[in-house]
């Protein structure tokens, strides 16, 4: 028997691109409290475009929170890097909603003990939601503050009971040509690939995230499932991953593929390396002004140091 | 062959080509003069309602520097025009849109040295001499200032048709330097600098294909 699964369309699926326009000035109005007055006055613009995004919750604070000034929602949510959907940066906001993201599978395999598919639901599961406001650092000098939701990643990881020879963790994320447009161009190799050292993905302060702003992760975020390094350029943390896999060789990232000399494994922020086509000395945190200086470790040196003891940061670029 | 060479008019010269009257090219003047303000007026307006996302000042950036190019190609494109359709009067047009493309590209550098650097000259310097694609850039803006100082009637007549024509040869450097410009700081998706390249090129190639008729033309009546 052929059992039907519920048409599975995300509620913003279907949503008029007008719509989705002035979602945010829907959601400003809903937020100053008009919310329940103007749903009931426009139910069929309610229906189509359901809320911002499910609440995650309750969640605990992490000691490894900054208390910078955070990001704008709208901020975040429209001027992303996701080429998947497209290179402009405002791509992805008018062309992730495409992507399905229920049911979601993250396959975890490699040189481990246990390799396992774990569905989106169990994954949140596995251990209480934190928030964690973090600075993102992006290799075209400009950064935000943006407070993800999520889990340590190595709870993920510890699940599948790694072998002692597994050395690196490579991440794999959706390519689907029919929801993401940017997949039918030839600007970088599909799917985004990217890879961290194993002791650098067991770090507390890696984390899978799944939401934003307390909601669930939207889609040109990476929904539902992404990776997010703070002390690593924002492309190493790579969105909406499928796999997971430990390897005993370093993982070929898909920007090091594209450009390796432009782009290494490590990309670690580092004021004093600089890109080859600009300095990364400074950047520009969205919403102010002037340029800012930019903090090796993109500010987590404390944590973070240790881990390359002894390397020559410029030729582990 | 040879005779009929030598009677027929110069290649691509059709015998009543359309000339605007004294009134009409005023108002195309006028209509092509406003046409070139309007991406600033939509900056402007941008700035003014608060549309221009999260990077404003990138945003201002890419948008002057895209018109810069834009113009500057309109430009280069009078004369391959006027070659084929005859319309000499285009080249009535031809300094307002280079200083146009001259205006956009002050914008640009102006938004880079203020809103992007804010005066720091130290800053500026050692970005000109180490980042390849600002080298390239503003090589490309210190070329266009002869050109744009060398517009005016007298400044013609001072220099001598020749001569002026020959200095402004370096519009051809402006380009190619333009487009490099952006070639090179693009991070991965080349599909518009490549498209500003091939219509380079295929301005330079009628240029060229043009010039080569003249000649075989020159040959043919002389020979």
């Amino acid at each position: 028997m052929l059992i039907k699964r519920p048409a599975d369309i995300v509620s913003s699926d279907i949503t008029p691109r007008a719509l989705f326009d002035t979602r945010r000035d829907f959601i400003r109005a809903a937020g100053l409290g008009a919310g329940a007055a103007l749903l009931g006055g426009l139910p069929e613009i309610a229906g189509a475009q359901g809320k911002r995004g499910e609440k995650l919750g309750p969640l605990a604070k992490s000691p490894f929170s900054t208390d910078e000034k955070l990001n704008d929602y709208d901020d975040i949510t429209s001027y992303c890097n996701f080429y998947e959907f497209g290179t402009d940066k405002g791509d992805p906001s008018k062309n992730a909603h495409r992507m399905v993201t229920r049911p979601w599978t993250v396959s975890i395999e490699g040189l481990v003990q246990k390799p396992k598919t774990l569905g989106i639901e169990e994954v949140l599961k596995l251990a209480p939601l934190e928030e964690r406001i973090y600075r993102l650092r992006c290799v075209e000098a400009w950064s935000m503050v943006v407070p993800w939701v999520g889990i340590p990643l190595s709870v993920l990881l510890r699940q599948v009971e790694p072998l002692g020879s597994a050395k690196y963790v490579e991440f794999t994320t959706l390519a689907d040509p029919k929801t993401m447009p940017g997949v039918r161009s030839a600007v970088l190799e599909w799917p985004y690939v990217e890879g961290l050292r194993l002791d650098e993905a067991m770090h507390p302060l890696s984390i899978m995230a799944v939401g934003l702003y307390g909601e669930m992760l939207p889609n040109q975020n990476g929904a539902p499932i992404r990776l997010v390094v703070p002390w690593k350029y924002g492309f190493k943390s790579a969105k909406s991953i499928v796999k997971i896999r430990f390897t005993d060789k370093e993982p070929l990232s898909a920007w090091s593929r594209a450009a390796g000399r432009e782009y290494g494994f490590y990309s670690n922020v580092n004021p004093d390396v600089d890109h080859p086509r600009w300095s990364q000395g400074r950047e520009r945190r969205i919403g102010e002004f002037s340029k800012r200086k930019t903090l090796v470790f993109n500010g987590y040196g404390d944590q973070v140091a240790s881990l390359y003891a002894g390397m020559d940061l410029r030729k582990y670029y | 062959m040879q005779a009929r060479a030598s009677t027929a008019p110069p290649p691509g010269r059709t015998a009543r080509a359309w000339t605007p009257g004294a009134t009409v090219f005023r108002w195309l003047w006028r209509t092509v003069w406003l046409a070139c303000l309007v991406p600033l007026i939509w900056l402007a307006f941008c700035a003014y309602a608060d549309r221009l996302g999260a990077n404003p000042i990138e945003h201002i950036t890419r948008a002057t520097g895209d018109w810069t190019l834009r113009l500057l190609l309109v430009t280069l494109a009078v004369t391959p025009l006027r070659q084929i359709t005859d319309w000499h009067w285009l080249v009535r047009l031809r300094r307002l849109l280079g200083l146009y493309a001259f205006f956009y590209a002050c914008l640009h550098l102006l938004t880079y040295v203020w809103l992007d650097q804010f005066f720091d000259i130290e800053g500026i310097v050692k970005d000109i001499i180490k980042r390849p694609f600002v080298t390239i850039g503003f090589a490309a803006f210190v070329l266009m200032l002869p050109l744009a100082l060398t517009s005016t009637h007298g400044m013609v007549r001072r220099l001598g048709g020749r001569a002026w024509q020959r200095l402004h040869k370096l519009v051809y450097a402006v380009g190619v330097l333009g487009v490099a410009h952006y070639w090179w700081l693009v991070k991965k998706d080349l599909t518009e600098p490549i498209l500003y390249a091939a219509i380079l090129t295929l301005l330079f190639g009628m240029r060229l294909w043009h010039a080569r008729r003249l000649r075989a033309h020159v040959a043919a009546q002389t020979a």
